[in-house]
């Protein structure tokens, strides 16, 4: 399988005036062709952050500090601003947490559409009109054309993020970012996003990062799942692996503290809470937190390391065969 | 169990306003009413706790801000601890609430900004007892100590807590009255996963310390399965069914509560799907048709749907509003 996009260790620094706070350190994974891969941890582990990176949209007082973001064959840390406009919105797409405050409130639904159509495809008013007709059919949204006609305000929740979604894929990008796209939406709404999501991944042929902190959707989501913690990629694995085989403690810990419906289970809090990122110890920062430190945890970043395949874990009990699985 | 608060066919309508709902009142000839609660009855045990559960606009937060007098219902009975409150007067009703205490949803919206959480905390004993201030202090501190607040964390504001700990204070400022029921109003959607579990643990064991009563009100199915002996299923405006919880989780009867369950993603990959779902969406609280409410929505409905449903037991104490079980 191709590889879409290849974040390869990077590193966003926010400057404030106590000293420099690292949000992503050193992160690694990538997206292949047609895959969806989950990016999951608490908040703070910077997950949103290395989205927003992916797409260069970094605001001062943060700025990307080193690594590099292969997309196409190019690296989108070394593009131009006018380059990135080209890729931005039209091969990378991105939807949001809060799709109705994304969405323009004093244009109609269709015509914030059709518009995507006239800019990006050069295509005239009526016929970009009937593609945005047609997009907001395939997302599901029932009578499209009385829809069209009207505003943010008078769609619920879950049919804002529906055109979201149209809005996203109109481009046909190779790439769907999405940054939890189903928080703050009712079970049965969100269920029904997600199913969305997984269909046009198919259909349109875009690849799917979806941000999430939810395991539940990872797990009837995703098909290999990146774990981040305080900015520093922990696990990657294939979702499967990821639930059956967890190594990283901190996955271990994750996957532990979740109640679940289908069964009664004895849940265990993940210890501590995510590490101040101001000035943060070189190490891995998930040392202060776990169970299985050691001396060098504090004094060295491990580093990914394959441990099956497909499934690479930074930890060095692990590497010492010292963490035995659930 | 003796019950402890039992809530009887309690309805909360509010009327609209506007050119719309006047022009109504004209053609139709009665006002348009929201009907947000519309005929609900539930009962709390003492020392059990109750899972109240439901998507939004279903109705179940304004059950519990009925309780506590947030709104006023339109019609109904509300018997806690053996007294009728609904016809009670306010300075009566007052000298209940010390017994009767809420956990809102917002950790921070639901804090005085410009008080210390050991300030906030003793603000309903200055309220509801005669203590002095030495005593108060003595049990504000002790009631902080019990949620996880120690000493160096008491005398900071809310904007110098983190989420978790935020929703800490507002437990120990419904805790500090010794309260027989706890409404507790999504204390948990707020919050981040890790975080989540510990105050899930923490309501558990102050329930079982203290003998506590819940009314827990969510729509984290997950949460709901791990806290709650019993749960009651909202579904606009009423309840559509209610069992204990490992029959509702198991054996759900209702169509709506089977769309709810599949519906929840269980994170795990290999777990079976129920592939159940319902079509559309939750409709408008104001036209509400006549016989079964999910009836537009349900893949199994039939023409009898359209009748009065009857609320029925399908098992020991395992009730659905469902003309097809």
């Amino acid at each position: 399988m191709n590889t879409i996009v290849e974040i390869d260790n990077l590193s966003v620094g926010f400057a404030s005036d106590h000293g420099e706070i690292e949000a992503v350190d050193g992160a690694s994974f990538d997206v292949r062709e047609g895959e969806i891969v989950g990016l999951v941890g608490e908040s703070g582990s910077g997950k949103s952050v290395t989205a927003t990176a992916i797409l260069r949209l970094i605001r001062k007082p943060g700025r990307l500090t080193g690594g590099h973001i292969l997309f196409d064959g190019r690296d989108l840390c070394a593009l131009p601003e006018d380059e990135l406009q080209k890729i931005r919105g039209v091969k990378i797409s991105m939807i949001s947490q809060t799709p109705r405050t994304a969405l323009n409130p004093l244009i109609t639904v269709g015509k914030q559409v059709a518009r995507l159509f006239v800019l990006h495809a050069g295509l005239s008013k009526s016929e970009s009109r009937k593609h945005a007709l047609d997009m907001l059919a395939l997302v599901g949204i029932p009578e499209p054309a009385r829809r069209a006609r009207q505003y943010a305000h008078q769609f619920s929740g879950g049919m804002c993020q529906r055109v979201m979604i149209a809005m996203a894929l109109a481009t046909s990008p190779r790439l769907l970012i999405a940054d939890e796209p189903t928080t703050g939406l009712d079970v049965s709404t969100a269920a029904r996003i997600l199913d969305l999501l997984r269909d046009l991944g198919v259909k349109t042929g875009a690849s799917i990062l979806l941000i999430t902190h939810d395991l539940g959707v990872v797990a009837t989501t995703c098909q290999r799942v990146a774990v981040m913690h305080a900015g520093q990629v922990v696990e990657i694995a294939p979702v499967r692996s990821l639930f059956r085989l967890p190594a990283h403690p901190y996955t271990r810990a994750l996957v532990r503290s979740i109640p679940r419906t289908d069964r009664a289970i004895r849940m265990e809090p993940v210890p501590g809470s995510v590490p101040s990122l101001l000035n943060a110890p070189p190490g891995c920062r998930y040392a202060g937190r776990c169970p299985l430190v050691e001396a060098r945890c504090h004094a060295f970043k491990p580093a990914l390391k394959q441990i099956a395949p497909e499934h690479a874990v930074a930890c060095f009990a692990v590497e010492d065969g010292r963490a035995v699985a659930v | 169990m003796p019950s402890l608060c039992e809530v009887d066919a309690l309805k909360v309508h509010f009327p609209l306003h506007g050119v719309a709902a006047w022009w109504r009142t004209m053609r139709e000839g009665t006002p348009p009413v929201v009907r947000a609660v519309d005929g609900v009855s539930f009962s709390v045990a003492a020392g059990e706790t109750l899972g109240l559960v439901g998507e939004s606009g279903c109705g179940k937060s304004t059950v519990a801000r009925s309780l506590v007098r947030l709104v006023q219902p339109s019609s109904g009975a509300i018997r806690f601890d053996g007294t009728e409150l609904s016809t009670l007067g306010n300075d009566d009703y007052n000298k209940m609430r010390p017994h009767l205490q809420m956990v809102f949803q917002d950790p921070t919206a639901s804090l005085n900004p410009r008080l210390s959480a050991r300030r906030m905390v003793a603000e309903p004993l200055k309220l509801h007892t005669n203590l002095g201030a030495a005593e108060r202090r003595e049990r504000t501190d002790a009631v902080l100590q019990e949620v996880g607040l120690g000493a160096d964390l008491a005398d900071r504001y809310p904007h110098e807590l983190s989420g978790g700990q935020r929703q800490r204070v507002n437990i120990a400022r419904a805790l500090v009255t010794n309260p027989k029921l706890l409404i507790l109003d999504e204390p948990t959607s707020a919050l981040d996963v890790s975080l989540r579990a510990r105050v899930i643990l923490l309501l558990e064991e102050l329930r079982q310390r203290h003998g506590l009563s819940y009314l827990f009100i969510s729509h984290d199915l997950a949460t709901v399965r791990y806290l709650a002996s019993r749960v009651a299923v909202m579904y606009l405006g009423v309840i559509v069914e209610e069992a204990p919880v490992e029959a509702l989780f198991d054996r759900p009867a209702h169509p709506y509560t089977r769309a709810l369950l599949a519906a929840v993603p269980i994170p795990d990959p290999d777990a079976r799907r129920d592939p159940f779902v319902l079509s559309g969406e939750i409709p408008s609280p104001i036209d509400i048709p006549p016989g079964c409410r999910l009836r537009a929505r349900c893949p199994l409905a039939q023409p009898v749907c359209a009748e009065p449903v009857p609320y029925r037991e399908v098992a020991s104490g395992h009730f659905a509003a469902c003309h097809l079980v």
